[in-house]
């Protein structure tokens, strides 16, 4: 049945496009740029591949917040917290990587452990040698802190405004406290200086392809989860929560649980894409916290269009591409350009790009379905005018075609 | 007075909120199977009423039963609903980006946790119950459509629907023909009555040609507390509901 909703048509088509081009994405890019000639017109340099895979890893984050934001209506001001926290536990197996090559030659403690007359390894950094432990550190931490976050916000019934100033306090706490030296992160530099990841070096073409492809790759997974969870009876539960939290109260349902199960699974996501992007870009540090970052992914959502799938995507794409391209040319200008841009899309087009781009395919289509209409009337006048149609309703010819051809224009 | 036998018990309650008295000593028995009518200007503290039995506001003061033995006010709302009581609210409340159907699925009795429903899948039985439900409140002709293109009267309908497929065993319903049709009002009595048959049912309604066709006992509420119960004609025969009513 799944498999059935999956390639029918209209909105769940998109969602098989979506993830038929970025698995093709996945195999093309990196092809393109390992297997074709630098001189060739369709070679795609190691820069474009990590900038695009930086992308992608922003459109990760985007729909992770689309999940609460636009089916739950949870508008969370701090999803840059669990993007951060599963960036740097994949920073500190890098770090444990190095091993002995860096400055200063240590082979347990990191350079800015030594530095900072570190004796031993903190606790914390047990266990992230190994990939395995790293990979289930980027799930357990931000989904941990979901959890808990979400489990004392959501049972004490905070909504709408104050939980979003409370999920940028989280962030904001989480900003000041990775800044600390002593909290045994690398305080205000992070981590950086990356050498290995899986015993490839990071800066390699092909790892950068490859994580590249894991990127769209896991994007592609994430599209699948989201539209399965949403096409699901919990979805719908997750919307009636966003349209009218009393009335699931009252039908049984523990609104706060609902709102919990997709705070958690959207961390959790925003942490994969966190663990993605800091291989690609070299570093992790605490201004991944910033709250101007969370907000931003805010627009992102709102610019492709909230509550639906492909939408943040899109959004997440475009303006990351705005905005490398504007810093690039007029970069004393790009903050304006950004909140010009939010207020813009709030103002005019709400539902964002999907948004209009739907409204506009509906509308093309109801004016298709009157002139076909029309004509149809106008053939039915004529035979009406020469044969005689026995049928009674034909007293009025526009009115009994009317009924039968696509009835659903106004949709 | 004895509990046992009631579906629902409210003895000597009384709520304030800063300082205000919403409730006042209001004492009210339900037997099981009876349909009760009521009535009360505004501020009377009907719908805080409904709010105290299930559970949205805790009493100062007072006892709350349901069934003759669950104290209510110890419960939350989706605890108290999952015990059998179901509420309509005064402005019908929907989800109006779902279908009919979906907003019946939501509301069909069954488990109320979050990985049943992740994985959940339409039997054939609940179809069936969906499509019963749908036959009753008249509306299987625009089971696929959203909620939001009904109209105010169908919306109190699908809402009533949304009760009946949580199956309660008592449901509180509050101005259920509030902008509703003459011929609506008709037909929302007739369902409610028989509901009725085999529901314990509380109306609060304002309409008293609607009360009348319901043709049960009223209670008149004022002022946090009870003013005068039994028929129509008796209670609306009582000097001081008269009072209050017309002002004095």
């Amino acid at each position: 049945m799944i498999t059935g909703r999956f390639f029918a048509a209209g909105a769940d088509r998109r969602i098989a496009i979506t993830i038929f081009i970025l698995l093709a994405a996945a195999i093309i890019v990196p092809l393109l740029n390992l297997a074709v000639s630098p001189t060739s017109a369709f070679y795609v340099p190691a820069y474009i591949v990590a900038l695009t895979g930086k992308y992608l890893c922003y459109a990760l984050l985007a729909l992770a917040l689309d999940l609460v934001w636009g089916y739950c209506g949870i508008l969370s001001l701090g999803h840059g917290a669990f993007f951060a926290l599963g960036g740097y536990a994949m920073g500190m197996y890098l770090m444990r990587q190095i091993g002995s090559r860096g400055v200063y030659g240590n082979p347990i403690l990191p350079d800015f452990m030594v530095f900072l007359n570190y004796k031993e390894l903190p606790w914390f950094w047990y266990g992230f040698d190994h990939f395995w432990f790293a990979a289930i550190m980027v799930l357990a931490v931000p989904g941990l802190l979901a959890f808990i976050f979400g489990w004392f916000a959501f049972r004490s019934r905070v909504t709408g405004v104050y939980l979003s100033i409370i999920t940028q306090a989280m962030t904001y706490a989480l900003l000041l406290a990775f800044f600390r030296n002593d909290m045994g992160f690398g305080g205000n530099n992070g981590l950086t200086d990356f050498k290995d990841i899986l015993g490839f070096n990071v800066q390699a073409d092909a790892t950068r392809s490859a994580l590249f492809a894991a990127s769209a790759v896991m994007l592609a997974l994430a599209v699948f989860v989201t539209w399965a969870i949403v096409g699901s009876k919990y979805g719908k539960l997750l919307m009636a929560v966003r349209d009218a939290e009393s009335r699931t109260r009252f039908l049984g349902w523990r609104a706060e649980n609902v709102k919990l199960f997709a705070f958690t699974v959207s961390a959790v996501m925003a942490g994969i894409a966190g663990a993605l992007y800091v291989p690609q870009v070299g570093i992790i540090n605490p201004g991944e916290f910033e709250p101007s970052n969370s907000i931003e992914v805010v627009i992102w959502a709102a610019v492709g269009g909230r509550g639906t799938i492909v939408g943040p995507i899109i959004g997440a794409l475009l303006v990351n591409a705005g905005k490398s391209w504007f810093t690039g040319v007029l970069p004393e200008l790009w903050l304006f350009a950004l909140g010009g841009l939010f207020v813009a899309v709030t103002l005019l087009l709400p539902k964002g790009i999907i948004g209009m781009w739907d409204s506009w395919r509906g509308n093309a289509r109801a004016l298709r379905a009157a002139s076909v209409v029309e004509e149809a009337a106008a053939k039915v006048g004529v035979a009406s005018a020469t044969s005689k149609p026995a049928r009674s309703p034909a007293r009025n010819p526009g009115e009994w075609s009317w009924s039968d051809p696509e009835p659903q224009a106004a949709e | 007075m004895s509990k046992s036998n009631t579906i629902l018990y409210l003895d000597g309650v009384s709520v304030s909120f800063d300082g205000f008295r919403a409730i006042n000593n209001l004492s009210l028995v339900l037997d099981k199977g009876e349909m009760r009518a009521i009535i009360g200007p505004n501020g009377a503290g009907k719908t805080t009423m409904m709010d105290i039995v299930t559970g949205k506001t805790r009493p100062d003061e007072g006892e709350v039963f349901f069934d003759g033995q669950v104290d209510l006010t110890r419960h939350d709302e989706a605890e108290i609903a999952m015990m059998g009581i179901g509420r309509k609210f005064q402005k019908p409340t929907v989800f109006e980006s779902h279908t009919i159907e979906d907003n019946l699925m939501l509301a069909l009795k069954g488990p109320r946790s979050i990985f049943p429903a992740l994985f959940h899948r339409r039997s054939a039985a609940e179809a069936r119950q969906i499509d019963d439900i749908l036959g009753i409140i008249r509306l299987g002709d625009k089971r696929h459509e959203q909620a939001a293109n009904l109209s105010h009267g169908q919306k109190q309908w699908l809402e009533i629907g949304m009760l009946l497929a949580q199956d309660p065993k008592l449901l509180l319903v509050d101005e259920p023909v509030a902008g509703m049709t003459d011929a609506e009002t008709e037909e929302t009595a007739r369902l409610l009555k028989d509901i009725a048959r085999d529901h314990s049912v509380i109306v609060v309604e304002h309409d008293m040609h609607f009360v009348r066709e319901l043709g049960v006992k009223v209670t008149c509420l004022h002022e946090g507390s009870v003013l005068s119960e039994g028929t129509l004609d008796f209670v609306s025969a009582d000097e001081r509901v008269v009072e209050v009513y017309l002002g004095r």
